[in-house]
C-alpha cells in the first residue's frame, strides 16, 4: 500500500496505473480477466448472440443432443440451451452486482468508522458483525424467499448482507492502520476535518482491498445464488444457470450434458473471479513468497570470495569457534544480496571475543552462519567453519545441529520473543534437556531449577510454571541464559544480549554472563553495538563494517590506539552516550565494580 | 477459567435470543399471511381465515412472539402448522443426518487440511503449495452443490463406487451409512480443507521468521519437535477458519442434502419455507444457532487452550 503513504497528489494516478500494467504482466491474470469480460460481453448483449429466444420452447428439441443449428442441444422442455446460457448470464451478473453493492455499501462505510474512531463505534460495529457471521444464512435467505415471493433483488440484496461482515473486516484493518501512521496525526494538527482525512487517506488506503474482496464476493454470491435456483426458488421466468442445473439434475443419468453446460459456465465463471481476486492480492500484499530454495551452501566460488577479511590468531585446533572466509548471501526478488563478504574470526576456549559494529553490519548474520541457522532464503559458504578445533563445515546438516544445545549455547537478543509464547518456561527449559541431554522428567525438571536459580532466580517454581507473557523482560533473558548454558556448552554466542533491557538489569545480565563465562570456562563470542559492554567484558575484537571485518585487536589495543577511523567514531559514540553510560557506572558501582574503560 | 466459561455462555445465549427474536419478526413480517401458502389456492376466505384463528395469527404480533418465546426457553418450540406434529420430533429426526454430514465434512476438513498445511508449510515453494495455492483460489469460491453434482456425475454415475442418492442410518448398517455419507461430506468439506491448509501455510509462513523458533533449533530441538512449536502457534487462525466454516457447512449441507436426496433439516428448511411453516423454521433456526454457539464456545476453549494470553483478556 506505498500509494497511502505518499501524500504527493500524483502519487494514486501511478500507483494505480502500475498496479494495472503489473497485473498485466501475469498469464493467469490476463487469462481470468478475458474469461471474466467474455462472460460480461455475453451477458450484456445476449439478445444479440443469442441464436434462438431463450423461452421458445420446441418439442422436437426436447432433450436434443448438440447440432449445427442447436450448438448445445435442447433442455428439457424443448428450449435452445446456447440462448438460455447466455440470457443467464445476465442474471448471474446482475444478481452478483447487487450482493457485491449491498455488501460495499453495509460493510466499507461501518468498517472505515470502526478502525478510524475505535472505541464504542468499534465494538458495537463488530459485534453486530461477528452476530450476522455466526447467521445460518440459507435459512434466512429461505425464510426472506418464501416471504417476499422469491423476489431475486431482494434475495440478492440478503445475499449481500451477508457478504457485508467480509467488507467491514478488510475496510476496519485498513482504516485502523491507516490510522497509526504519523501523518493522520500531522494532518489532524494541520487542521483537516475528519471528513477530509476519511476522504483522501482511508478510502485510498481501502479501494484496493475493498476491489479483491468484491472479486471474492461477487464468486460466493453467485455460487449463492444459483444454489437458491436450484432450489427453485427466484425468478423462473427469466433464463438462468441455477434452474438450468436444476433442470440438468433430473435428467442427468440420461442426459448429463444438459447439466454440464451450465455447470461448465458456472465453474469457469467463479474460477475467472477467483484468480482475478488471488492475482490482485498477489500484487498489493505486502507478504513476500519466500523466493525458491536454491542449492545449500553450494560451492561455487564467486568474484567476491578472493578477499577475506579479518585474522586468525589461534591454531585451528586449539579453536573453540573459528571461521574462515565467510560469505553469506540473501536471494531476494531483485537478485542475491551479499550481507557478510569474507570473514574471519576466532575464538579460544575461554576467551571472550566482541563482534562490534553498527546494525546490518553483518555481525548477526556472521553467528547465525556459524551456527547453521541463517533464515531459508539465506545461505553460507565458507573456506572452513570450526568448532572445539574440528572442522564441522563441511558435516551433514543433521549432525551440525546435534552439535547445537550441546556443545554450543546460544543467548538471544529480544527476550520476549525469543520464549514460545505457548509453552510455559519450565517445559521450554525441560524439553531440550528430555529431548537433546535424555535425562529423565524429575532430573531434567531438577537441572532447569538448578540453572534458573544459578542465574539469579530467586523463586524458580513460580517461573517454571509461567508462561512468557507472565514474567518481566530481564527475568526472560535470565531464562534464556538458563536455557543456553543448561547443555554445558564450550561455545557460548550471545547476540546482544542487553540491548532490549533496562540500563540497571544490563549491568547484571553482562556480570552474569561473565560469571558463567569464567565458571563453565566457556568461549564467548558476544555481538554488540556498544563499546561499553566491549570493555566490560571482552578480550578481543573484531570491528566489522558493511560485512567485513575492518579491525580486530584486543581490548586494549583497540581502545587505545584504534586502527580504523570507523572504530573511533563506533567508541566514542558509545562514550557520548553520557546518559545511560553514567547509569551503567552507577549500577556497576553499586554492584562493587569498577568500570576499566 | 470460570468467568472465561461463563462470559461465553452468556454471550452465547445473548446470541440466541437475538438472532432467534430476529427470525421470528422477519419471518412474520416477510411471510405476513402464511395461510395462502399453507391451504393452497382453492381454500376459500372463509377457510382461510379459520385457520387464522386456529392459529392464533389474529392476536397482537408482540403477544405471539411472547407465546412462542416463553414456550421455546423451555423446550417446546410448537407444532408444525402444516401437519401439527411437534416441531422438535421433527428436528431431531434429521438432526443427526444433518449432524453426520457436517461433522464428517469439519473432521475430514481439520485432519486433510492439516496435513496439506503442515506439507506445504515446511516446504512453502514446493509442488504441493504451488498445487494448493491453486487450489485454494478455486475451491473457495465454488459452492457446495456445484462440487457435489460433479462428485455424483464422476463417483456415483460413470464410476458407481458410491450411491448417488439416498441414506443409510448408522444404526441400520455402519458401512452403508459411511457410503452414504461419503460424497456429500467431501462436497462440503474440499473449501473448507484448502482454506484451512491455506491458512496453516501462512501460519507456518508467519512463525517460521520469529525469533524463537531459531532459540528453539538453537537449543539442538529436532526438526520435528521444532515443527510442533510452530503448529501449535500457528493454529489459532486455522481454528478461527474451521468454526467460521462449520457455520458455513450448516448452510451448505441444504443444498447438499437435497442433491444427495438426505433425509436432513436441509429439505426440512426447504419445504418448510416454501409453505411458510414459520413454527419449524423458527425451530430449525434455534437448532442451527445453538450448534453455532457450541462451536464457537469449543472453539473458544481450545483457543485458550492452545495460547495461554487468550484466556487472560
Amino acid at each position: 500500500m506505498n500509494e497511502a503513504a505518499s501524500p504527493a497528489k500524483t502519487a494514486p494516478v501511478s500507483a494505480k496505473q502500475a498496479l494495472w500494467s503489473r497485473y498485466l504482466r501475469r498469464p493467469i491474470g490476463i487469462a481470468a480477466l478475458a474469461v471474466f469480460l467474455l462472460v460480461v460481453i455475453a451477458g450484456l448483449f445476449a439478445p444479440l448472440f443469442a441464436p434462438h429466444d431463450p423461452n421458445f420452447v420446441d418439442f422436437a428439441l426436447t432433450q436434443a443432443p448438440p447440432n449445427s443449428d442447436h450448438l448445445m442441444g435442447g433442455d428439457s422442455a424443448g428450449r435452445d440451451i446456447l440462448s438460455r446460457l447466455l440470457f443467464g448470464a445476465r442474471t448471474t451478473l446482475y444478481g452478483a452486482a447487487v450482493a457485491c453493492l449491498t455488501g460495499v455499501v453495509l460493510g466499507v462505510p461501518a468498517g472505515v468508522a470502526a478502525g478510524y474512531f475505535g472505541g464504542l463505534t468499534d465494538r458495537v460495529f463488530s459485534w453486530i458483525s461477528d452476530g450476522v457471521q455466526s447467521v445460518p444464512g440459507m435459512i434466512v435467505l429461505l425464510i426472506v424467499a418464501a416471504g417476499t415471493g422469491a423476489d431475486f433483488t431482494v434475495l440478492m440484496v440478503t445475499v449481500g448482507a451477508f457478504m457485508a461482515p467480509g467488507y467491514y473486516r478488510i475496510s476496519r484493518s485498513k482504516a485502523l492502520a491507516v490510522r497509526k501512521e504519523p501523518y493522520i496525526d500531522a494532518a489532524r494538527v494541520a487542521g483537516l476535518t475528519h471528513i477530509k482525512i476519511l476522504h483522501t487517506h482511508v478510502l485510498r488506503a481501502v479501494h484496493a482491498p475493498v476491489i479483491i474482496q468484491s472479486a471474492l464476493t461477487a464468486g460466493i454470491a453467485m455460487g449463492m445464488q444459483t444454489g437458491l435456483q436450484f432450489l427453485g426458488i427466484g425468478t423462473a421466468s427469466d433464463p438462468n444457470w441455477g434452474q438450468m442445473m436444476n433442470d440438468g439434475f433430473r435428467t442427468m443419468l440420461t442426459h448429463p450434458l444438459i447439466l454440464l453446460w451450465p455447470s461448465a459456465a458456472l465453474g469457469i465463471t467463479i474460477a475467472a473471479l477467483a484468480f482475478m481476486g488471488s492475482t490482485l492480492a498477489d500484487l498489493v500484499s505486502v507478504r513476500t513468497e519466500p523466493a525458491p530454495r536454491r542449492r545449500r551452501r553450494a560451492q561455487q566460488p564467486s568474484d567476491e570470495t578472493t578477499s577475506s577479511t579479518g585474522e586468525l590468531v589461534h591454531p585451528a585446533e586449539l579453536s573453540a569457534l573459528r571461521i574462515e572466509n565467510l560469505h553469506v548471501t540473501y536471494g531476494t526478488p531483485h537478485g542475491d544480496k551479499q550481507v557478510v563478504r569474507g570473514v574471519c574470526l576466532d575464538v579460544a576456549p575461554g576467551e571472550v571475543l566482541g563482534i562490534v559494529g553498527e546494525s546490518g553490519s553483518g555481525k548477526s548474520q556472521t553467528v547465525f552462519s556459524a551456527l547453521d541457522l541463517l533464515p531459508m532464503d539465506g545461505r553460507a559458504t565458507a573456506d572452513g567453519i570450526w568448532l572445539g578445533g574440528q572442522s564441522v563445515g563441511e558435516l551433514p546438516r543433521a549432525k551440525r545441529h546435534a552439535l547445537l544445545g550441546t556443545q554450543i549455547g546460544y543467548v538471544p537478543q529480544e527476550p520476549m520473543s525469543n520464549l514460545d509464547p505457548c509453552y510455559t518456561v519450565g517445559h521450554q527449559l525441560v524439553e531440550p534437556l528430555r529431548a537433546v541431554h535424555k535425562l529423565s522428567k524429575a532430573k531434567a525438571r531438577e537441572r532447569a531449577r538448578e540453572m534458573l536459580l544459578r542465574v539469579g532466580i530467586t523463586d524458580p517454581d513460580r517461573v517454571l510454571a509461567s508462561h512468557p507473557h507472565q514474567i518481566s523482560g530481564g527475568m526472560a533473558q535470565r531464562v534464556l541464559i538458563a536455557g543456553a548454558v543448561a547443555g554445558n556448552p564450550s561455545l557460548l554466542v550471545a547476540d546482544e544480549p542487553t540491548t532490549a533491557l533496562d540500563v540497571t538489569v544490563q549491568a547484571e545480565v553482562l556480570e552474569l554472563l561473565r560469571e558463567l563465562q569464567q565458571e563453565y570456562q566457556m568461549a564467548l563470542v558476544i555481538v554488540t553495538h556498544n563499546f561499553g559492554v566491549v570493555a566490560d567484558i571482552c578480550d578481543r575484537v573484531a570491528v566489522m563494517k558493511d560485512g567485513r571485518v575492518i579491525e580486530t585487536g584486543t581490548v586494549e589495543q583497540i581502545f587505545a590506539h584504534p586502527g580504523d577511523p570507523y572504530t573511533a567514531e563506533l567508541i566514542k559514540a558509545s562514550q557520548d552516550d553520557t546518559a545511560s553510560r553514567a547509569e551503567l557506572d552507577a549500577a556497576w558501582t553499586k554492584a562493587g565494580r569498577t568500570v576499566h574503560t | 477459567m470460570i468467568r472465561f466459561t461463563l462470559r461465553r455462555l452468556l454471550s452465547g445465549a445473548i446470541l440466541l435470543v437475538v438472532v432467534t427474536s430476529a427470525s421470528f419478526f422477519l419471518a412474520h413480517l416477510a411471510i405476513g399471511d402464511p395461510t395462502a401458502g399453507l391451504l393452497g389456492d382453492s381454500a376459500t376466505p372463509a377457510q382461510r381465515a379459520a385457520l387464522r384463528q386456529q392459529l392464533g395469527l389474529n392476536r397482537p404480533l408482540l403477544e405471539q412472539f411472547w407465546d412462542w418465546l416463553s414456550h421455546a426457553v423451555r423446550g417446546d418450540f410448537g407444532t408444525s402448522w402444516r401437519n401439527f406434529q411437534p416441531v422438535s420430533d421433527q428436528i431431531s429426526l434429521r438432526v443427526p443426518v444433518t449432524l453426520s454430514i457436517v461433522v464428517a465434512a469439519t473432521l475430514l476438513a481439520a485432519v486433510v487440511g492439516l496435513i496439506v498445511g503442515i506439507a506445504t508449510g515446511l516446504r512453502p515453494s514446493g509442488i504441493l503449495a504451488r498445487v494448493l495455492k491453486l487450489a485454494s483460489v478455486v475451491l473457495f469460491a465454488l459452492p457446495g452443490f456445484w462440487v457435489s453434482l460433479m462428485l455424483v456425475m464422476a463417483f456415483a454415475i460413470k464410476l458407481q463406487w458410491f450411491p448417488a442418492v439416498g441414506y443409510v442410518p448408522l444404526t441400520h448398517s455402519a458401512s452403508g451409512w459411511l457410503r452414504s455419507i461419503t460424497l456429500p461430506s467431501i462436497a462440503l468439506a474440499l473449501g473448507a480443507i484448502v482454506m484451512i491448509a491455506e491458512q496453516l501455510r501462512n501460519g507456518f509462513l508467519e512463525v517460521n521468521n520469529q525469533d524463537f523458533v531459531r532459540t528453539l533449533r538453537a537449543r539442538g530441538l529436532s526438526a520435528r519437535r521444532v515443527t510442533l512449536h510452530v503448529l501449535r502457534n500457528a493454529s489459532p487462525a486455522a481454528l478461527t477458519v474451521l468454526a467460521i466454516m462449520f457455520v458455513g457447512l450448516l448452510g451448505g449441507a441444504i443444498v447438499v442434502e437435497i442433491i444427495f436426496n438426505l433425509p436432513g433439516i436441509g429439505s426440512l428448511t426447504q419445504s418448510a419455507s416454501q409453505i411458510g411453516d414459520i413454527p419449524v423454521l423458527l425451530g430449525l433456526t434455534v437448532v442451527t444457532v445453538v450448534f453455532v454457539v457450541v462451536v464457537n464456545f469449543l472453539l473458544d476453549l481450545v483457543l485458550g487452550w492452545v495460547n495461554p494470553k487468550v484466556r487472560e483478556k
